[in-house]
């Protein structure tokens, strides 16, 4: 279908700025350049791992890509297709291809609704002929790929726990059966030994779906066990890329350098 | 849930003891009693007015008097206006209706402005729409409600397509049953407003606040990635969630059901139970003021548990029994 050369994403330049805004007629009076002037790629069926400290506009980028915050400049180009300025609705079929997983699982799952009611919303929207037996039957399986039981599905948030919320997280970004998925921090908020737990179910299921990860973290311990490639991230720029061993064996950045020696040797 | 809805109608108890015994005393201690006005009269005999103190047992201690007034509460008789003349349950009665209508209906009025502005306001945010409403709320609050209400007085007057005051016209009774009705209706829509704008403004700037918190909520990012449309998101994910607050608020509204709005029932002339605690209070007509405080309470206690259920009922996460 694709040529073998086109990789899966390609950024180009991209620029997000965010307004500052003043006074009582809400001035413009400068702008934070959260992004600027990024550029990467991302080779079908790898990992691409984005580090840098908070603030450094690695979140940005991933929101960027997915359009949950709108690119000032630049091209996003999936597949080969240019998908930077799409309107929401032109973006929509892009919504079933390009996934997320946030950081924060306690507060991405909306506590009024039950977990099937959470999975299946998406697939009421990108598989509309599904009928109501057939949604449980998808989603029973979802929840038994991430590793909980079909009788979750009628629970509430509240009464998982933090991994088994991110497993939810995840079952609800597989829901769609994306090709490509942002991991914004997955493991950040949870406890170290479930941390490990979900990057090993990320990877399995990257290798039984033949999934796209760009997984951001602050971790680079992380970073390093998941990642083909390495983006290293500060102020909005990116300092240095390369595979993850170079950038571990052999970092050229001051920045990285520091990154490096902040992780904690035990 | 049944437990939890019998172990706080128990807990009524306790507290509406406590609520009339403070209220009896605080009546008491208070300077002069019932027959004040009749002893101001010189041509009244002082042993007419000691053979009164005798009738109405003002002659005894506060707590023999409390004892007697619990005994017959207790078996559900409020006892008998002094100045009325007449049961106090009956008194309470003839105005309940009135007070009930003009209550709901600005409770009504209130939700019906509040939810949709709050919501638009939250949605279009900084826009020209959510300028003008918060400025109209803020002038709707800094506006004292009898001054609303005199302003509603002058406005019928001058206008002439509004009554300016009481519950029904003096043609009342001749008038057809549809007739009736309306003209109900007419003689409600002025204190209706006057009630309603000021509830209105607090909840809807309620509304705009929970909206926008949720509305940077992950979840809703969540739906968003999704590609759930903007207004089921709106509708779905962001209301339902920003509701909470106002559902305590509907508790407390409850409890002002019967209790009557005394401002405006008084400048409006609309004779309801707010008028008549008035009255009641300044005349020291004890068992009109304890009824009327015994009613207030029960219908808080009531209102809150009421608002707890509903909580119970619309949100998954609280839950009252292990």
């Amino acid at each position: 279908m694709n040529a073998p050369a086109t990789p899966l994403l390609q950024v180009e330049n991209l620029k997000v700025h965010f307004p500052i805004t003043a006074g009582l007629l809400q001035r413009r009076i400068g702008e934070v350049k959260a992004v600027d002037d990024v550029s990467f790629t991302i080779e079908r069926g790898t990992t691409v791992g984005l580090v840098g400290e908070s603030g450094s506009g690695k979140t940005t980028i991933g929101r960027a890509l997915i359009r949950l915050v709108n690119p000032t400049g630049g091209t996003i180009r999936y597949n080969g297709k240019d998908i930077t300025f799409l309107r929401e609705s032109q973006f929509r079929p892009y919504r079933k291809k390009i996934q997320i997983i946030f950081q924060d699982p306690y507060n991405s799952l909306n506590p009024r609704l039950t977990i099937f009611k959470i999975i299946s919303e998406a697939l009421e929207i990108h598989f509309p002929a599904l009928g109501l037996e057939q949604r449980r039957a998808r989603v029973a399986e979802l929840l038994g790929k991430v590793g909980l039981k079909p009788e979750h599905m009628d629970r509430y948030p509240h009464e998982f726990s933090g991994g088994q919320r991110q497993r939810i997280g995840i079952a609800r970004a597989l829901a769609v059966e994306p090709e490509f998925i942002v991991c914004d921090e997955p493991v950040s908020a949870l406890d170290v030994s479930v941390q490990a737990q979900i990057v090993n179910l990320l990877q399995d299921l990257q290798e039984e779906l033949g999934l796209t990860y760009l997984f951001i973290a602050h971790d680079l311990a992380v970073v390093e066990h998941i990642s083909d490639f390495v983006l290293v991230m500060n102020q909005g720029k990116i300092v240095e890329a390369a595979t993850a061993e170079a950038i571990y064996q052999n970092p050229q950045d001051p920045y990285t350098k520091r990154l490096l020696d902040a992780v904690p040797k035990i | 849930m049944k437990t939890y809805i019998l172990r706080r109608l128990l807990l009524m108890i306790p507290m509406l003891l406590g609520v009339s015994l403070l209220v009896f005393v605080l009546v008491y201690i208070s300077p002069g009693n019932y027959l004040d006005a009749l002893k101001a009269q010189r041509d009244i005999p002082a042993e007419f007015i000691a053979k009164k103190e005798r009738e109405l047992g003002l002659d005894r201690p506060w707590y023999v008097q409390y004892v007697s007034w619990l005994g017959r509460t207790v078996r559900g008789d409020f006892g008998e206006s002094w100045s009325y003349r007449i049961p106090v349950a009956e008194l309470l009665a003839q105005r309940a209706p009135a007070t009930l209508a003009l209550s709901l209906t600005s409770l009504v009025f209130a939700w019906a402005i509040a939810v949709p502005l709050g919501v638009f306001a939250a949605v279009y945010r900084n826009s020209i729409f959510d300028k003008l409403s918060a400025l109209s709320a803020y002038a709707a609050l800094s506006i004292p409600e009898f001054f609303l209400a005199l302003l509603a007085v002058i406005f019928a007057s001058q206008w002439g397509v509004f009554p300016t005051g009481g519950l029904s016209s003096i043609d009342h009774d001749y008038l057809s049953p549809v007739g009736q009705l309306w003209d109900y209706v007419h003689h409600l829509i002025l204190p209706t407003i006057v009630l309603g704008i000021g509830g209105a403004a607090g909840l809807m700037r309620v509304m705009r606040t929970n909206m926008l918190d949720v509305i940077q909520s992950e979840y809703v990012m969540t739906a968003r990635a999704k590609g759930v449309p903007e207004n089921v998101i709106m509708f779905r994910h962001v209301l339902r969630n920003a509701i909470n607050p106002l559902v305590t608020s509907l508790g407390f509204a409850f409890s002002g059901l019967l209790s009557g709005a005394v401002l405006v029932e008084n400048v409006m002339n609309y004779p309801g139970l707010g008028q008549l605690i008035f009255q009641a209070f300044m005349r020291k007509d004890r068992d009109v003021v304890m009824a009327a405080v015994i009613i207030g309470s029960s219908m808080l206690i009531i209102g809150n548990l009421i608002a707890d259920i509903l909580l119970a009922w619309v949100d998954p996460r609280i839950r009252y029994d292990k």
